[in-house]
């Protein structure tokens, strides 16, 4: 295969596997919460009901897509884009195994996923502001304020990694990853990230933006058919990126004994895409106040720590 | 932060537990004798039907869903039509507890979907079923003073005959 083919194989299998993934996960989500609820969840179309998303998707491309008319028309429209859009780019850093990936070697990878997680509030935001009415603005500011808040102490709890592996560039994050995992040295960074990565992708327990016991349903209330679909494939997409980054910071890529690298990949993945999902089925949500106070008075204190104590213990080595 | 991972824990644990969900097709859920589904008419015990038309589970239905027409066939009431629109039907059972001669009643069956909104209204013919239901022995006009061909008044069980006011006699 010549280099442009496989380039192009590359992106777009990513790029399908990724949207068929985000939308096979409604499915994978409703059937854990269902067996955590002690019922079955939807078990019916198709094998294990694995084509419910099929049923799901005829379903809401042939509702009415209803553009409010009190709205910003095109904020409104190009807000559901936007996220789709940066959560599909942020994926292209992202090293899935050895050869597959589609800028796995770019030497700012973190901090292009940092920028595209940045970015993709603007959809949310837009959204809420969009839609012009009071719940979608609450929601979206909450969700501007909690993004961005949770976005701080996101970077700094990664740059315990990137001090470790004297890198940005994510492929070589995992081969400097060869002998340890950095779960063990960056365990406080470690955890740091994945409360900042829920919270990034606002999913339980901190789906404040979208509240519905007390917003209706937050910024996107005034979506319909497709254009919420899009929020809710970006959704799950943040969710599989999150999953995917973990496992690429902490856990060693596609490193593993045995099995294939991307399936190594795959599994500490959809471990995490599982972990997600159990956290909404346990926890329920946090106030307002307390969300934003757990992170900026415990969070970011202690990603400041973190990162102090792993740069003098590098600092220390490096001097010996 | 350890009570919510606790929290976590205990909910994983649920997934090897026992699940609650009836399948329901597959599976039939258990419906007691006293389930309130769908309304019939029964017969009394002499194979007669037992309406007299009342109107009292007409009145009672609290979603007027219950229509019907009185008429007379040597000295028996009958309804010459009775109607149960099934798609305002609620189950309540009020008509059920109104009729006087245990005439309409409540089963335990509830699979009467249909794909056209009109086929939810049930004529006399569809609701009267060959049996007795519930209550196997009762016959109204047994019971009732009313005379009817057959049975003239003083004949119903546990009737006095009638006492004859110009009478001298004791």
């Amino acid at each position: 295969m010549s280099p442009l083919a496989a380039g192009l194989a590359n992106v777009f299998g990513i790029l399908v596997a990724l949207l068929l993934l985000a939308a096979e996960l409604t499915w994978v989500e409703r059937r854990l919460l269902g067996f955590w609820q002690d019922r079955y969840g939807p078990n019916r179309a198709g094998p294990f009901g694995m084509l419910q998303i099929v049923a799901d998707m005829i379903k809401i491309l042939f509702k009415q897509d209803w553009v409010p008319p009190f709205s910003d028309r095109s904020a409104f429209v190009i807000a559901p884009m936007i996220v789709m859009v940066t959560l599909f780019l942020a994926f292209a850093v992202v090293p899935i195994a050895p050869a597959i990936g589609v800028a796995s070697h770019l030497d700012v990878g973190l901090l292009f996923f940092l920028a595209m997680s940045a970015l993709a509030v603007y959809s949310v935001v837009l959204a809420g502001w969009a839609s012009n009415s009071k719940y979608s603005l609450l929601g979206g500011m909450r969700a501007a304020a909690q993004m961005l808040s949770y976005e701080v102490f996101m970077g700094l709890a990664l740059m315990g990694v990137v001090v470790l592996a004297g890198t940005f560039d994510l492929a070589a994050i995992v081969r400097a990853q060869r002998g340890l995992w950095f779960i063990g040295p960056q365990f406080v960074g470690f955890v740091i990230f994945v409360v900042a990565g829920i919270a990034e992708t606002h999913r339980l327990p901190f789906d404040l933006p979208e509240g519905e016991n007390e917003l209706g349903a937050g910024f996107h209330t005034e979506y319909s058919s497709m254009k919420f679909g899009m929020f809710f494939v970006g959704e799950y997409a943040g969710i599989v990126l999150v999953s995917a980054l973990i496992a690429t910071l902490y856990l060693g890529g596609w490193q593993g004994p045995l099995l294939p690298p991307i399936l190594w990949f795959l599994i500490k993945t959809f471990f995490f895409v599982g972990f997600f999902i159990l956290l909404r089925a346990a926890l329920p949500r946090p106030r307002y106040d307390q969300l934003m106070a757990y992170g900026w008075k415990v969070m970011l204190p202690l990603a400041l720590i973190n990162l102090a104590v792993t740069g003098a213990v590098v600092v220390a080595r490096a001097a010996h | 932060m350890l009570s919510a991972l606790r929290t976590l824990w205990f909910t994983f644990l649920h997934l090897f537990r026992r699940r609650e969900t009836i399948l329901y097709p597959e599976q039939k859920p258990y419906l007691a004798p006293r389930y309130r589904g769908r309304i019939v008419l029964t017969r009394d015990p002499d194979g007669e039907e037992r309406c007299v038309s009342c109107y009292l589970c007409s009145v009672a239905c609290p979603v007027d869903c219950i229509s019907l027409q009185k008429t007379e066939e040597n000295g028996r009431w009958y309804p010459a039509f009775f109607r149960i629109n099934f798609s305002r039907c609620i189950f309540c059972g009020y008509c059920e507890e109104a009729c006087p001669t245990y005439a309409i009643q409540l089963t335990p069956d509830f699979e009467m979907s249909e794909y056209e909104r009109p086929n939810l209204v049930y004529e006399k013919e569809d609701l009267l079923i060959s049996g007795t239901g519930k209550y196997p022995g009762y016959s109204f006009y047994r019971v009732a003073g009313l005379a009817i061909p057959g049975k003239d008044k003083g004949e119903a069980e546990r009737e006095e005959p009638p006492v004859d006011l110009k009478g001298l006699l004791p």
